[in-house]
C-alpha cells in the first residue's frame, strides 16, 4: 500500500495516526517535528505526508514549503492536522502548499476515508 | 471497520503529564509584564496537543477546558493580552485542575467537576473582559437534505492545482464511491506541445453523479481544492425529489462529543509504569549484546577440540567476556537512571506557592538537575527533599523585614544542587536563612533528656540532634512544615536507601543539608567474609575498619557481653558464629578478625574467621523471594554459584544487643550500664 510520513510532536497523536494507517496496510514513518521530518524526507519519497501545524523546532507551515522544494515532494500530497476551531489555519496551510487538511479529533475510519482523496 | 484507539490512552496520559509539567514549568518562569513569547508558545503547544488528543478519546471536559486555556494563551501569545500575576496564577490553578481531571479519567473514578467549572467560568470571565469572546466552536453546519437523485458538476481547476499535491483523478475516484459517476474531459485549453508546461493542469471536467448524495458530500470531496478551481454543482434537472437521510457528521460538535463521556468507565485503570529511555542508551546496549555474541562464538570455537595450546585464546576470551558483561551491566543499570530533574521540577512551584503563603520573598536556584540516579532511589527521595525544602522555606529563610534588619537582601535564596561524587550522588539543599540555633537545640535536648546536663557536645553533635525522633525546635507549628514528620523520618528514609544525611549550619548565615546516596540500590559494593563454613556479605559502606583482635583489649562487662577497646571507644562484640550456628576456626578470639561496622550511629565489632574478596553484588530481596528476616537484608549469588546472605548491619547490632542482653534503647528496664549507648 502507500508509504506515509506522519509528523506530530504529540506522541499520542502520532501513534494513533500511525496505528490507523498501518491497520489499513500502509507503511508509516514517524517524525516528531519538522526538522526530523525533513531529514527523513531527504533520503526517500513518500506517497503522503500528514503533519501537525504547531510543533517545536520547525512547525508544519515551515515544513511544507521545505518539502515542496524537494523534487520527490513537488506534487506529493501533504495534509495538515488541525483542530476545528482553527479555520484560518486551513487557509494558511493551503497557502504554504498543503494539499488539504484533516480535522482533529478524527475517527479512524474518517481518516482513512479522507486520505483516499489523495492516495492513488 | 471500527478501529479502537483506546489502547493509546496510556500514552496520552503519560504525554499529558509531561505536557502539564512543561506548562507548569513555563508558567513559573513567565515574567508578568514582559513574557517570553517562546515560553508562552511552549505552554500553548502543550495545551494544544492535549486538546487535540483528548478529543479522540471523548474526554470532552478536557477538550473544553484546554480550549479555554488555549484561547487565553493565544491572546497572550499574540500580545493582545497582558500577562499579569493573576493570569499566571489562574493558569497554574488550571494546570492543577487538569492534572486532577486526567488522574480521575485514568483511574476511572467519578469526577468532581465543580472546580473545573469554576475555573472555566473565571477563564471565560477573563476572556470576555478584554472584549475578546472565546472562539466559539464551529456552529453545527446546516446540512440541507438532498432532494435529488443526481448532480451535475463542472470542475475547472486552476493551472497550478497539481502543485498542491491534489490530483483530480483521485478526487473522482472518491466521488465514484458515492454513486454512479460519468466523467467527460474537456481538452479545449490544452496548448500545443511546444507551449505545454508539464506541471500545469489544462484540463477541465464535467461530471455526472447519480445516486442518493447530498450536495455537502460532494463539496466535502472538493473541500481542499475549492480555492484552486472553479466548481459548479447543480442538481440534475430531470431528478425527482427524494427524501434523503442526512449522513452522520462525526466531526461536528454535537453527537461525537457527548458519546465519549460514557466510555470513560469501561476504560478502567491499567496503570503500567514505564520508563523513557534515550535511544542512545538502547543503541549502546544493542552494540554490547553484539559484542557479547561475538565473544560467545569465539569461546565456543576455542572450546571445540580444546587442547592446552589454545589456553591463551581461552584466557583472552574470558577476559573479553568479563569486560562485555561488566559493560552490559553498566549499560543496563544506566537504563534505570533518570535525571533528578523529575524530582526537582516540583520545587519551583512549591517554593512559589509557599513563599506567597508565608509572605516571604524567596528565590529557588536549581543546578545539576540532569544528574542521573536510579529510578527506585528517585521515587523515594522526593518526600525527604520536599520536607527539607519546606523546612528551609518555613524555618530557614526569614521574613523580608527581618532579613533587612540583619543586613541581608530581602530576597532569600534556596539552592538545590545535585552532582555525582565518587560513585555517589550528592544532593544539597542550602538556604541563606537564619541558620540553626545551636543553643536552643542543646537546651531543648537537655530538657528532653537526650543530653545529660553536664555532657558537652561539639557543634556538629548538637546539630546532629535534630535527627532525633520527635525533635523540633520550631516555636510554632505552622501550616507549612511541622506536621509531626520530623527530621528523624527524613534520615530514616534516606538510610533506607543506603544513604546519609548531614547538616551544616551557621547562625545568621544559613543551613546546608547534604544527602549522599548510592547511584543504585540493586547493586552494592560488598565485603565477603567467612564465618565457619559459610560466606556472608557485608555492605562495604558500613565497614569502619577491620582489625586483628588483641586479647588485652577485650573486656567483659555484665554477664556475657564483651566489649573491645578501640581508641577510647568501647565496641560491643558480636559473635557471628553464635548468631548463625557456625563453628569458629579457633575458640581463641585473638586468632580471629574483628570487623568494626557502624549502623544507625552505633558501632559493633563482628567476629569473623576470614576476610575474603571485595566485590559488587546484585541484591536479591529475601522478602519477595522468601520472607523478611531480621539481621539479613537480602542474598546474592556468588561467582561460584553459591548463595551468600547479605548482612543488615543495623539489624545485626539490634539483634545481638537484644539476644545477648546488651544495653539497648529497646529494653529500658534492662539493669545494664547505659554509657555504651553513647560510646559511638
Amino acid at each position: 500500500m502507500a508509504k506515509i510520513l506522519t509528523v506530530d510532536d504529540s506522541k499520542t497523536m502520532r501513534e494513533m495516526v500511525a496505528f490507523t494507517l498501518e491497520s489499513a496496510g500502509h507503511e508509516v514513518a514517524q517524525a516528531e517535528d519538522g526538522v526530523e521530518a525533513l531529514s527523513i524526507a531527504k533520503g526517500q519519497s513518500f506517497d503522503l505526508v500528514i503533519t501537525d501545524i504547531n510543533m517545536p523546532n520547525m512547525d508544519g507551515l515551515t515544513l511544507i514549503p521545505e518539502l515542496r522544494a524537494l523534487p520527490a515532494f513537488k506534487f506529493a500530497p501533504i495534509l495538515v492536522l488541525t483542530t476545528e476551531s482553527a479555520a484560518d489555519k486551513k487557509t494558511v496551510a493551503k497557502e504554504a502548499g498543503a494539499t488539504g487538511w484533516i480535522v482533529k479529533p478524527f475517527k479512524p475510519e474518517d481518516l482513512l476515508a479522507t486520505i483516499k482523496k489523495v492516495l492513488g | 471497520m471500527a478501529l479502537d484507539l483506546d489502547q493509546f490512552k496510556q500514552t496520552f496520559f503519560e504525554e499529558s503529564a509531561e505536557g502539564l509539567d512543561i506548562m507548569e514549568d513555563g508558567l513559573l518562569n513567565l515574567q508578568p509584564g514582559s513574557p517570553d513569547i517562546d515560553l508562552v508558545n511552549d505552554i500553548f503547544r502543550a495545551a494544544h496537543s492535549m486538546k487535540g488528543a483528548a478529543g479522540n478519546f471523548g474526554f470532552n471536559h478536557v477538550v473544553d477546558f484546554t480550549h479555554a486555556l488555549e484561547t487565553l494563551l493565544d491572546e497572550m501569545r499574540a500580545g493582545s493580552r497582558n500577562v499579569t500575576e493573576d493570569t499566571v496564577s489562574l493558569l497554574l490553578q488550571s494546570v492543577d485542575c487538569l492534572r486532577e481531571m486526567l488522574s480521575v479519567l485514568q483511574e476511572g473514578t467519578d469526577p468532581d467537576e465543580s472546580r473545573s467549572v469554576e475555573l472555566l467560568q473565571q477563564i471565560h470571565a477573563l476572556l470576555e473582559n478584554s472584549g475578546d469572546t472565546p472562539a466559539t466552536e464551529a456552529v453545527a453546519a446546516e446540512v440541507p437534505a438532498a432532494e435529488v437523485t443526481g448532480w451535475k458538476i463542472l470542475f475547472v481547476p486552476n493551472p497550478d492545482l497539481l502543485r498542491t499535491g491534489n490530483d483530480p483523478a483521485r478526487l473522482f475516484r472518491v466521488l465514484k464511491d458515492l454513486g454512479t459517476l460519468t466523467v467527460q474531459v474537456s481538452t479545449e485549453q490544452l496548448p500545443s506541445l511546444d507551449q505545454l508546461v508539464p506541471e500545469d493542469c489544462y484540463l477541465s471536467w464535467s461530471l455526472t453523479l447519480l445516486g442518493n448524495v447530498a450536495e455537502e458530500q460532494i463539496r466535502e470531496v472538493f473541500e481542499w481544492v475549492e480555492d484552486d478551481c472553479e466548481i459548479e454543482i447543480s442538481p440534475l434537472e430531470s431528478a425527482a425529489p427524494v427524501q434523503s437521510e442526512v449522513s452522520e457528521q462525526p466531526q461536528r460538535s454535537g453527537t461525537d462529543r457527548r458519546t465519549g463521556g460514557d466510555r470513560r468507565e469501561s476504560g478502567g485503570s491499567k496503570e503500567a509504569t514505564s520508563i523513557r529511555v534515550g535511544t542512545d542508551k538502547i543503541d549502546s546496549l544493542v552494540n554490547m549484546v553484539g559484542e557479547l555474541v561475538i565473544t560467545q562464538s569465539m569461546l565456543s570455537q576455542v572450546g571445540r577440540g580444546f587442547d592446552m595450546d589454545r589456553l591463551d585464546a581461552l584466557q583472552n576470551g574470558l577476559v573479553q567476556l568479563e569486560r562485555n558483561s561488566r559493560e552490559l551491566q553498566d549499560a543496563v543499570m544506566r537504563i534505570r537512571m533518570l535525571p533528578i530533574n523529575m524530582v526537582f521540577s516540583r520545587f519551583p512551584r512549591l517554593v512559589r506557592d509557599m513563599s506567597q503563603t508565608l509572605g516571604k520573598d524567596i528565590e529557588l536556584v536549581v543546578s545539576g538537575e540532569q544528574t542521573e540516579l536510579d529510578k527506585t532511589v528517585l521515587e523515594k527521595i522526593g518526600d525527604p527533599l520536599v520536607h527539607l525544602v519546606r523546612n528551609s522555606l518555613d524555618h530557614g529563610i526569614e521574613a523580608p523585614d527581618d532579613r533587612i534588619e540583619s543586613g541581608k537582601p530581602p530576597r532569600g535564596t534556596i539552592r538545590l544542587q545535585a552532582a555525582h561524587e565518587g560513585g555517589k550522588i550528592v544532593i544539597q539543599i542550602s538556604d541563606d536563612g537564619a541558620g540553626l540555633p545551636v543553643n536552643k537545640i542543646l537546651a531543648k535536648a537537655r530538657e528532653r533528656g537526650l543530653v545529660e546536663p553536664d555532657q558537652t557536645l561539639s557543634k556538629e553533635e548538637v546539630l546532629d540532634l535534630i535527627f532525633q525522633p520527635g525533635f523540633s525546635t520550631a516555636d510554632v507549628v505552622t501550616d507549612v512544615s511541622g506536621r509531626g514528620v520530623g527530621m528523624d523520618v527524613v534520615r530514616r528514609n534516606i538510610k533506607a536507601l543506603s544513604g546519609m544525611i548531614d547538616v551544616e549550619s551557621e547562625e545568621g548565615v544559613g543551613t546546608t543539608f547534604t544527602i549522599r546516596l548510592p547511584l543504585t540500590v540493586a547493586i552494592m559494593d560488598g565485603q565477603l567474609v567467612r564465618v565457619g563454613t559459610e560466606t556472608y556479605v557485608l555492605p562495604l559502606v558500613s565497614i569502619v575498619e577491620s582489625i586483628q583482635i588483641e586479647n588485652q583489649r577485650l573486656n567483659v562487662i555484665a554477664s556475657s557481653q564483651q566489649v573491645y577497646t578501640l581508641r577510647n571507644e568501647y565496641i560491643p562484640i558480636v559473635r557471628l558464629h553464635d548468631l548463625f550456628g557456625q563453628k569458629p576456626d579457633s575458640n581463641d578470639l585473638d586468632k580471629q578478625l574483628l570487623v568494626v561496622v557502624e549502623g544507625e550511629g552505633k558501632k559493633a565489632g563482628l567476629v569473623v574467621d576470614e576476610l575474603l574478596a571485595q566485590q559488587q553484588v546484585v541484591i536479591k530481596s529475601l522478602e519477595t523471594n522468601y520472607m523478611a528476616i531480621e539481621g539479613l537484608s537480602g542474598a546474592t549469588i556468588l561467582g561460584d554459584g553459591t548463595v551468600a546472605v547479605i548482612l543488615d548491619v543495623t539489624g545485626i547490632v539490634h539483634l545481638s544487643s537484644s539476644d545477648l542482653g546488651a544495653p539497648t534503647d529497646l529494653q529500658p528496664t534492662d539493669p545494664q550500664p547505659t554509657d555504651l549507648d553513647h560510646a559511638a
